[in-house]
Formats: structure tokens, sequence, C-alpha cells
């Protein structure tokens, strides 16, 4: 029972000693210092997730902690499970950032190894493993933006070297700190209704309050989380903070940040409001779905590898709310087995896809430290240079396309199964919502499949387009084990998912439903009144080995005679050899898929011919310009960004500079301010 | 039960083998023979392999493991495949793990290796061929698990083997508007995933209409031999697959061993009898522009969608 507290106080005791070590430590060894730390902090929180997982359960109040309302911290199986992502995410990265941050030279290491970066990183790495823990508004909004607030810095950590750090930096803190209001004055209301601030009490007073007030306050709160977790709509900040974040802290925040934004619309609409009406769900699948599919797609346009890969998150979050929709949908209509398995499907997806997207993340990293260059289009041939990093990054991508043997597969198949299965709930509410669902997430694995060979063929394989990436070296040993830690945890999480059983299930009932055990043992079994499936993704993996033995003995055996595997030429259609430039870039292998989802995406085309002056017929340059701007930002965000400037222009008339004018608006805003109270009371 | 069903699964992968490459030799055969050629025979997709398998295997210049595991893979999937898909019993010992989106998945991840080999190359043949057939790959994938979808409800579980049995006691289900519609839908998704007319055309090697062939156009040898035997594998098992969803007569679902070698002698008349239907229907067919393909699949998108809004709404009557 004293594992809980304990690892929590050593986490923060070193997380505390990590960024004084940061500040103070001179350049020369900081990196390990804190880097060890830092992993310190992960494997303490870690550890208190798993003892939470296993069934364990603390809470504590510390009433001097913050003014006015003292700290409540409670550790449930569900906040466990979010604690351990996260420990074992921070545990791998910190390793990881010791080999990023070594050695000079090296592009953006600089960024993250200076002293404000060390300081802040461990801090950050705390706050991750700290918010779950949460048990009352203050702490929890306390804690929220600590972790808003240290990442920010983070993502700033190389704005010497990109002007785009900055704009993202910029987009990044307005929109963490506009859902940070949405959460206070989703919360602020809840606690008004509800007498008390505590968890306790705000589950305590929700009987009393009416639909609409319960209403007002998912949506604020689930706006807020639905940002956070870089849902469609509010997902801007997303795929421009994560790719200018040095790696290690795009790892951290794509694997372990963007799950808290989960944990919090579970936490809410579940454990504290306790369920709700259908069209919250709705609602929450609508985002959902549109995350998934349009997160893909941006995914399948872009030509930078991390903004892929940020964009790939926006696509996961989705598909793990869709599935926290349709729990809660059927938990609406009653079916709590089917409303548990809907919910473990979701919560093992933010499992798999911790693990694999902070190994994609960590490897990306890789290459742009290797490399200084993220266009997958100026990438190429890494294979060679960078083997063990090109290896990696095929085991993330094998999980991250959701096909056997990867762990993606593990989760979205469930997912799929509780989708199917759904459709044991009556209603036409359900009967409609679930085909469309399964679509969204058959058509998202489709184009995540597209996706990442893209990203594994054009960036890894084939031939160097660039000079640096033809240059490119292998990355330190440290960074190898981080990557190497993830990799293995994504094995593990593939071969013999019933590990997480136990702890999957208690998740599931902290939150308040029966589950069914979908996982146990060495696979998955879904088992409900009149239905039933399997998967066991051991006997997936070992039919595949000997299937693999007995093609390739075959082909030996009708070879007749061992022969030597010799090299030749590519065919060259003869006209001499083939060179890099005209292999397929990113942006050429998009090209169909830009077509096919041409009134999706909306992409801007620009051909400029020019002529030689002698002849309109013969070209002296072609200049060819595509881009795929973010539609939905464009359409939402530039018209209120547009009202905004317009405002604030317009309202310098009112800022002439005269202090009388000023001391007059303070004198009638006063009076005004009076009246309206005489008069309103 | 065992001892029949270990036979049964023998039988199964047995006739898949050697009956692949002769189905697909069947079907250059009826089609030579309607456009008025005399053909080369039956036996000549084994006599090829056979030539390929004895040649030097060769690897192009800068090519990595990518290139070379692919075929392998291929294979290997379409031997999974093989064995999991009930052609002839639907009582095996593997009739627990014969989960239809796993199916689709491993048909999925050999289309996936044969892309990355294609990029691994270099060329930009292998780039445009990797590059049309995962879009395609990614279109298809809904149609494929819609239809995995309406065929599961009626069965409630996506296990094949439940659902052939289920099918093959009540036929009713597959004259059903969801059992018709699903049907549709599935077996465009099937000459999409086999790369059939009018989706692609496995005999064409113009750059401008190939997919498959542009991404395996490096191979040569054994392995030549390898993704060309893989390709014809998964069209057998897919329309044995087609076979056993929506005619599953004949199949046996009970441990006889008659039982069984009559279903595989069923089956293999089956799966005969489509594929020389669809050898002749692509005699009058045109392979479609690439950006029309998309309209195809979405068609069968939405008939598998009916077939689902079906089976739910008159399902209960």
């Amino acid at each position: 029972m004293s594992v809980i507290p304990a690892a929590l106080a050593t986490a923060t005791g070193l997380g505390v000693a990590g960024a004084v070590a940061g500040l103070v430590l001179p350049q020369r060894g900081r990196g390990v210092v804190v880097g060890v730390v830092a992993a310190g902090v992960g494997v303490a929180g870690g550890t208190a997730g798993v003892a939470a997982l296993g069934g364990s359960r603390w809470s504590a109040q510390v009433s001097g902690l913050l003014p006015l309302a003292g700290a409540y911290v409670e550790v449930d199986a569900l906040s466990g499970l979010f604690m351990a992502v996260a420990g074992a995410v921070v545990a791998a990265v910190a390793v990881y950032g010791v080999g990023y941050v070594a050695g000079h030279g090296s592009h953006g290491a600089y960024g993250l190894g200076s002293r404000g970066a060390q300081a802040v990183l461990p801090l950050f790495a705390l706050s991750l493993l700290l918010v779950p823990t949460a048990a009352s508004v203050t702490t929890f909004l306390m804690l929220w933006e600590v972790m808003a607030l240290t990442s920010l810095l983070l993502v700033l950590a190389e704005h010497r070297a990109r002007p785009a750090v900055r704009e993202a930096a910029l987009w990044y803190a307005v929109m963490t700190h506009l859902g940070l209001v949405l959460l206070l004055v989703g919360f602020m209301v809840y606690a008004a209704q509800a007498g008390g601030e505590t968890f306790t009490a705000l589950r305590d007073g929700r009987a009393g309050m009416s639909p609409t007030v319960r209403g007002l306050v998912f949506v604020l709160t689930a706006m807020a989380f639905t940002s956070k977790a870089g849902l469609v709509p509010l997902h801007a900040w997303l795929p421009r903070a994560h790719p200018e974040a040095p790696s290690a802290v795009s790892a951290l925040m794509s694997a372990a940040m963007v799950n808290l934004g989960i944990y919090g619309l579970l936490r809410v609409g579940f454990d504290l409001l306790g369920g709700g009406p259908a069209w919250w769900w709705l609602l929450v699948m609508a985002m959902g779905g549109l995350s998934a599919v349009y997160g893909i797609l941006q995914a399948a346009m872009a030509s930078d590898l991390k903004r892929l890969l940020a964009y790939s998150t926006s696509e996961n979050m989705g598909l793990v709310v869709l599935g926290a929709g349709a729990a809660g949908l059927f938990a609406h209509a009653g079916n709590e087995e089917l409303a548990g398995l809907a919910l473990a499907a979701a919560l093992l997806h933010v499992v798999n896809h911790s693990a694999f997207k902070a190994l994609l993340f960590g490897a990306a990293g890789s290459v742009l430290r290797a490399t200084g260059e993220r266009n997958l289009d100026l990438l190429g041939g890494l294979r060679a240079r960078m083997p063990v990093t090109a290896g990696l990054f095929a085991v993330g991508a094998l999980g991250a396309v959701a096909l056997p043997p990867g762990n993606g597969f593990i989760s979205e198949w469930l997912l799929l199964q509780s989708m199917i299965h759904g459709l044991a709930v009556p209603g036409v509410t359900t009967a409609s919502v679930l085909p469309l669902a399964v679509a969204v997430i058959a058509l998202s694995a489709g184009l995540a499949a597209a996706v990442f060979v893209k990203a594994l063929g054009v960036g890894f394989f084939a031939r160097s387009r660039g000079a640096e990436a033809a240059a490119a070296k292998e990355s330190p040993l440290l960074m190898r084990v981080g990557m190497g830690l993830l990799a293995a945890l994504c094995a593990a999480l593939a071969l013999v998912p019933g590990l997480l059983g136990d702890g999957l299930e208690r998740a599931v009932a902290a939150v308040g439903f029966s589950g069914t055990r979908p996982v146990s043992g060495g696979g998955l079994r879904v088992r409900l009144e009149e239905v039933s499936a399997t998967l066991s993704p051991l006997w997936v993996v070992a039919a595949l080995a000997v299937a693999l033995g007995a093609v390739m003995a075959t082909v030996q055996w009708a070879a007749r005679r061992r022969q030597r595997r010799t090299q030749a030429r590519l065919w060259d259609c003869g006209g001499g050899v083939p060179t890099p430039r005209m292999a397929y870039t990113a942006t050429s292998f998009a090209e169909p898929l830009q077509r096919v989802f041409d009134d999706v995406l909306a992409p801007e085309q620009d051909v400029d011919v020019t002529p030689v002056r002698e002849s309109a017929y013969l070209v002296e340059r072609v200049r060819f310009r595509n881009r795929v701007p973010d539609r939905i930002e464009h359409r939402l965000y530039r018209p209120v960004l547009d009202v905004l400037a317009a405002a604030g222009q317009s309202a310098r008339r009112l800022a002439g500079g005269s202090v009388h004018v000023y001391l007059g608006y303070g004198f009638f805003g006063l009076v005004t301010l009076l009246v309206v109270l005489v008069v309103g009371w | 039960m065992n001892a029949v069903g270990y036979a049964a699964i023998a039988l199964q992968v047995g006739a898949v083998v050697v009956g692949a490459p002769l189905l697909t030799g069947l079907m250059r055969q009826t089609r030579a023979r309607l456009e008025g050629r005399a053909g080369a025979g039956v036996v000549q997709p084994w006599r090829d392999t056979r030539k390929l398998l004895r040649k030097e295997p060769i690897s192009p210049v800068g090519t990595g493991p990518a290139f070379r595991w692919a075929p392998l893979l291929l294979v290997a999937t379409a031997l999974v495949l093989a064995v999991l898909v009930p052609l002839v019993s639907t009582d095996t010992p593997v009739r627990g793990r014969a989960d239809l989106i796993v199916v689709v998945a491993l048909l999925a991840l050999g289309t996936l290796a044969l892309a990355l080999a294609g990029l691994d190359t270099g060329t930009a043949f292998g780039g445009m061929g990797a590059s049309r057939e995962m879009t395609i790959a990614a279109l298809v994938e809904p149609t494929i698990l819609m239809a995995v979808f309406a065929l599961s409800i009626p069965a409630g579980s996506t296990n094949l083997p439940v659902i052939v049995a289920g099918a093959a006691d009540q036929p009713a289900r597959l004259t059903s508007p969801a059992g018709l519609l699903a049907i549709a839908a599935l077996a465009v998704a099937v000459l999409a995933e086999s790369g059939r007319l009018p989706v692609d055309n496995p005999s064409t090697h113009l750059e401008l209409t190939m997919v498959h062939e542009a991404m395996v156009l490096e191979y040569a040898g054994p392995d030549l031999a390898l993704v060309e035997f893989g390709a014809q594998l998964r069209l057998a098992v897919l329309l044995g697959l087609l076979a056993s969803l929506f005619a599953p007569w004949g199949i046996a679902t009970s441990g006889s061993l008659v039982a069984v070698l009559l279903a595989l002698l069923l089956v293999v008349l089956k799966v005969a009898v489509l594929g020389m239907a669809l050898a002749a229907a692509e005699v009058f067919w045109a392979k479609l522009r690439l950006f029309r393909v998309p309209e195809l699949l979405a068609g069968s998108f939405l008939l598998a969608l009916l077939a689902v809004t079906a089976s739910y709404f008159l399902g209960g009557e």
C-alpha cells in the first residue's frame, strides 16, 4: 500500500532535484545528470502507476500546499494507467535525451541541451506524472498549467535556430490557455453547483444538477480536453508545436501529454459527471471520427516527417476518442459490458499509441540530428547509413499501420470488435453511427498504411536525395538504447498484450463499468452474449514465421544448387542509369491520394512556365509549387483571427495616448458598474 | 475430429498451393480462347515458376532487406491465409483463429511489404507502383471491413468458420438483400485486392496503366517466381473465400473424411468456375483510369454500407 506515496515522493524529489541540477551544472555533464534524474522520475512515477494498476489505491490531502484550497491527490487504476504510460515514455525518452544532447556540432543538440531547457525538462516529466493524481479542481488546474507552461518552454528550446519555432509556440501558448480558460469556466460552474471543489464533492454533487448545467460543464471541459488531445477542430497547435519542439520533447508531448487530454475527458465525463445523454457522446464521436480521417489525410499529404507524425497523433487520439464516445453511448443505453469493452479498447490504444509514437518521434529525432533535415523529399537512403534507426522506425511504423504483428493492430481489432458488436444495443442511433465508425476506423487504417509506407519507404529506403542524407551518421548509443526500450515495449504489447489484462480491467472498472476482461493470457477474447471473437497475436506471428521458413526452404530446395545472390544494375529503360532525382518523393507518392481527396483537402497548386525569349514553345524553366494547407484551420481560424485583428485595430482609436482620456475611462467604467449593480439588485 | 481437421487443412493448403498457378493458367487459357488465340496451356504458370526458381538470384544495386524479404513475406502471408480461410471444412483446428479482420489485415500486410520493396528500388517505376497500390489499398479497406461488418451481423461474430457454417445452415441469409449487397461489395473489393481488371491489369507493362507490375518491375529469377506465386495464391484464396462466403454449399461442417474430400472437389470446381467467369468478363472490360477507380470503390463502399443498414433494419423480421 505504501508503494504509491513513496514512489510519488521520490518522483517529486527527483524532479525538483533535476531542475536544480539543470540550472546549476555546467554544460559538461549537465545532460547526463538531468537525463538520469529524469529517467528516475519516469521509473518512480511509472512504478506508482503500475502499483495503482495492480489494485492499490491511495489518496491524501495536504492543506497547506496550495493557498485557500489545499492540495488533494488520489490515485486509482485509471490514473495509474496514464501514469504508467507516461512513466515508461519518460524513462525511455530521458535515456534517449542524454544521447540527443551529447556532442557538439550535431543538429539541434544545443537547443535541448541549454541550461533553461534542461532545468525545465524534469519538471515537465514530473507534471506528466502528477496530473492524473490530482483529486481537486485547484490541484488539477495547477498541475495542468505547470504541464502546459513547461512544455511551452521546451517547445521554444530551438527558437534561435528557426523563426517557425516562435510562431508555433505562440499558437501553442494561445490555444493551451484558451483551453485553460474553458476548463476554468467549466469547473467553476461545476464546483459552484456541486458545492465543493474536490473530486469527491463533484461526484456527490452531480445528482442535484440540472441536465443543462451538466451538458454545459461537459461541453466546456470536453472542448478543452480534446484540444489538448489534438482533436479536430481544436488541433491547430499540434501540427505546429510537435514538429518544432526538440524531438525528445515531441516524443513526450505526443506520447504522454496528449494522453492527458483523454484522461481528463474520461475522468470528467465518466467518473465525475457519471456519464450523460447520447448527444454528449455523439458529439465526442463526431470529433473523434473527424480527427481520425482528417488527421491521417493531412499526414498522408505531409512531407515533413515530424509534421506527419504529429498529424498521425491527431488521428490516433481520434480513434481513442471514438472508442470512448462509443463507450459513453453504450453506457447510456444501459449496456455496461459493451461500454467496458469499448473503453478497454480505447485505453489499450492509448497505451499502444504512446509506445509506437514515442519510438517514431525518437527515430525522427535521430534522423533530424544526423541530417538536420525533416523533409522526406530530401531524405532517403538512410537504411544504409543509419541501419539501427531505420530498423527501429520500421518497428514503430508497423505499430502505427495497425497490421499484424504490430501492436496497433491489437487495439484497433478490439475497437472494431466493440463497434461491430455494438449493434446489440438497440436503437436507430447506434445502427446508423456504428457503421460509420467502422468505416472511419477502416479508412484511417488504410490511409495509415499508405502514410507509413511513405515515411519508411521514401525517408529511409531507396537512395539519398540530398547531400545531408547521403552523409548521415548513426546516432549515439544512448539514443539507440532509449529507442530500443520503446521498441521492446512495442513488441511486448504486440505479442503478449495479456500482461496488461488485469490493469486494463481495473482501469475500466475505476470509471464504473463492469469489464469483460477482453485481454488476458496469450490473447484477446471478446465474449458477450451471443457473440465471441478471439485473437492470439502470438499465434499469428508463429504462423507467419513458420510459413516464412517453409517458403525459404522450398526456394532453396527448388534452386537445386546453392547460388550466390549477385547484384545488377537497375532497369533503366535504355535511358542511362537512373539518378536519385528520378525516384518517387514523398510529394509524388502522395499525389494520387491528394487527387482522390481533392475536394476535402483543397490543395493549392501553382505552375509557372517561363518560355525562352525566342520562342513561346521552348521552355526555359518550369516552376511547380504544391501546398496542402490545413483547410479546417484555414476556414475556421482565419475568420476569427481576422475579426479579432479588425476589432483590435478599431479599438486603437480609443487609445489616443492622453492620460485624461484613460482616467475618464476608469471613471465611467466604475460609474457604469455601480449603476448596473444598483439597477440589477 | 482432430485428425480429419488436420487432414482438411493439409488438403486445403495443398490444393491452394498446387491449384493457384493452375487457376491463373486456366484464366489465361480461357481468355486466350475467347480472344481467338491458342493459349499457352493451363500448366504454363507452373512451368514459368520452375524456370524462374532455377535462375540465379539477382538484386538490383542499392536495394536492401525490404526488397529481399518482401516476396517471402508476400507468399508467407498468403500461405497463412490459405490455412485460415475455411475452404473445405469449417471444423478445423484453426477455426478459432480464423478471424475475418485478421484475414483482411494479413492481405494488407502482403500488399504493404511489396509496396515497400517497390520504394526500396529507388526508381520511378517502383515508387509509382507503390504509390498507386497503396492508394487503392487504402480505399479498399473501408469496403472490405464494411462487408465484414455486414456478414458478421447475422452470424454474431467476425469468425469466418462461424459465418460460413451459419450461411450453410441457413441459405436464406445469402439471398436476403443484405447478403446480396455484401456479395456485390466484397466482389469488387476482391477484384481490387487481387489486382484484376477493371482496377489493375495483370498483363500490362505500359507505364501509364501499371500498378502491381510497376511495383515488382525490378524482380527477377526466384524472387520474381515468389512474387508471381504470391499473387496467384492471393487470387486463389480470395476467390475461394468468395465461394465459401456466398456459395458455402457442400463445405464440410462435420468431421467426416468423405465430406471433406467432397468439399475439396466442390470448392475446386467453384473456384474454377469463378475464375473462368472472371476471365470471360475481363475480355469485355477495359481497365479503368486510375482516378476513376476511387469511384468504383466508393460505389462498392456504398453497397456495403447499405448491406449493413439492410441487415440491421431488415434483420428483425
